[in-house]
């Protein structure tokens, strides 16, 4: 059988799945694991004391536990685990999700663990001077971060973000294992029809690097936009 | 006026301040002299709460500070909206352009209309002899520039006082000149303001008051004339230092 032909008739179901599952999951999850990244790298970081030290340690717990153990196994405990989870009263029958809910569900905590430490690694690398100079002209905390060193935060992290991202869009492929049909998921399963193991999963391949590709340079753009401020280097 | 009552700051390997008792007065400019590690600095970032002694007492207008006490966030942002600080490394904001930096404190912090505040930027910015500069990020001026988009900024606010911790010590000569003139304009403008420098020259021309720390401890506090002219052996050896007599 001619490659061409194979590669002809199968990109429209593998891009379909691409653009049905594998980006709405890598996007919704992404943009998700931002958000409970941003909150957690601020509780890990806040200076109040008291009671708020408990919210401090279960950031720690949970940047801890989705660190140390497997985007597989994670994804494996959340679909075919928590069903068998059964809470008198609360779910007496299990935890029970769809697999593309459960997919984004471990996509977003994993990934807002490894984004929760780059965000508070950038806003800890912004000199100690910034918050003065904020503090001097009477800005209280809160003002400071989102006026002065959040914004200055941003272009420090966005390369380790997009790396993040990247990352994401390719470990979609795992949600296979949780019976979703994303690129991967079609491109094994018209290999088993068509014996052709070597080109189908080269084709779904090239694809991730396309996707990948094209984020690498929307991630360029967004660096020059956002270093606009900084002196030119050579 | 600042008054400030036996301030004592504690570090743990070192007593940065001992027993430290005196008076800024308003409208004067109140020069603080003394060697590196001396305590200068630990002082004046101690008026505006940017570092916190253990004790001593603090009084400025209607705020009272003891500073045994917890101090509220209510009663810091009070001296930091009546006071401004001037760093020794600028600490422009490097992402908003130098207008941005002048007006970022009156328009978010004092809530004033951005138009009046843009005016008037650009109008301090004419003083300082920066007026070409208001739309350049802060990457593109040199040191003596931005030590000035810096004094500028704190001027916005129009301050009761401006604190300025050694604001020339990172320039080169001719840079430093162009600053120096800004301040002598400055206090002549009757705008209290409390400098920590090492310059000497400068500090003979500007001062009203001049206080020499060392060790911690406040040796001098006194009319500027009276230090350039005293007996005491220390101070005689410090300024002869200072302004090279020995070279």
């Amino acid at each position: 059988m001619d490659i061409w032909k194979i590669i002809v008739s199968s990109t429209p179901e593998i891009l379909a799945a691409g653009i049905k599952y594998t980006l709405p999951i890598a996007i919704v999850s992404f943009i998700l694991g931002l958000i409970l990244a941003l909150l957690t790298a601020l509780a890990r970081i806040s200076t109040r004391g008291g009671a708020f030290k408990i919210v401090k340690w279960i950031c720690s717990f949970y940047i801890w536990l989705f660190r140390s153990t497997p985007l597989l196994v994670q994804l494996f405990i959340v679909y075919f685990g928590l069903p068998y989870l059964k809470i008198k009263g609360i779910f007496p029958h299990g935890i029970q999700m769809d697999p593309v809910l459960a997919g984004i569900l471990t996509f977003t905590l994993n990934t807002g663990a490894y984004c929760s430490e780059t965000i508070r690694g950038a806003i800890q690398s912004i000199p100690n001077g910034q918050w003065e100079a904020a503090a001097s002209i009477g800005m209280t905390r809160s003002l400071a971060l989102r006026r002065i060193i959040l914004p200055q935060a941003v272009r420090v992290s966005l390369p380790p973000l997009a790396n993040s991202f990247i990352s994401l869009v390719k470990d979609t492929s795992l949600a296979a294992s949780i019976t979703i049909v994303e690129m991967f998921e079609v491109s094994q399963q018209i290999a088993a029809a068509n014996y052709q193991p070597l080109v189908m999963y080269t084709l779904v391949a090239a694809y991730y690097a396309i996707a990948c590709t094209l984020l690498a340079w929307l991630q360029s753009y967004l660096e020059k936009v956002t270093s606009r401020y900084v002196t030119p280097v050579n | 006026m600042i008054k400030i009552e036996k301030l004592d700051k504690n570090y743990a390997e070192h007593h940065a301040l001992k027993d430290i008792s005196t008076a800024f007065p308003d409208h004067q400019t109140t020069v603080i002299l003394g060697p590196s590690g001396s305590g200068k600095s630990t002082l004046l970032r101690s008026l505006n709460l940017l570092e916190r002694p253990e004790s001593g007492k603090f009084d400025f207008g209607d705020i009272h500070i003891d500073y045994s006490q917890p101090i509220s966030d209510a009663t810091t942002l009070d001296v930091r909206r009546h006071t401004e600080m001037v760093f020794q490394q600028f600490n422009l904001f490097p992402h908003l352009t130098v207008l941005q930096n002048i007006i970022e404190g009156p328009v978010h912090v004092l809530k004033h209309d951005k138009d009046a505040a843009t005016k008037e930027a650009h109008e301090i910015l004419t003083k300082v002899g920066l007026a070409d500069k208001a739309d350049v990020y802060p990457s593109s001026l040199s040191g003596g520039q931005a030590q000035r988009v810096a004094i500028a900024r704190s001027l916005a606010m129009h301050p009761e006082y401006i604190f300025l911790d050694e604001p020339t010590s990172a320039l080169d000569p001719e840079l430093e000149l162009e600053v120096l003139k800004v301040l002598l304009q400055i206090a002549k403008e009757q705008q209290s303001m409390i400098i920590v420098t090492h310059n000497m020259a400068f500090a003979q021309k500007v001062a009203d008051k001049i206080l020499f720390v060392e060790n911690g401890q406040l040796l001098f506090d006194g009319p500027t004339a009276e230090f350039f002219n005293t007996d005491n052996e220390r101070i005689r050896n410090f300024v002869s230092a200072m302004t090279f007599q020995d070279l």
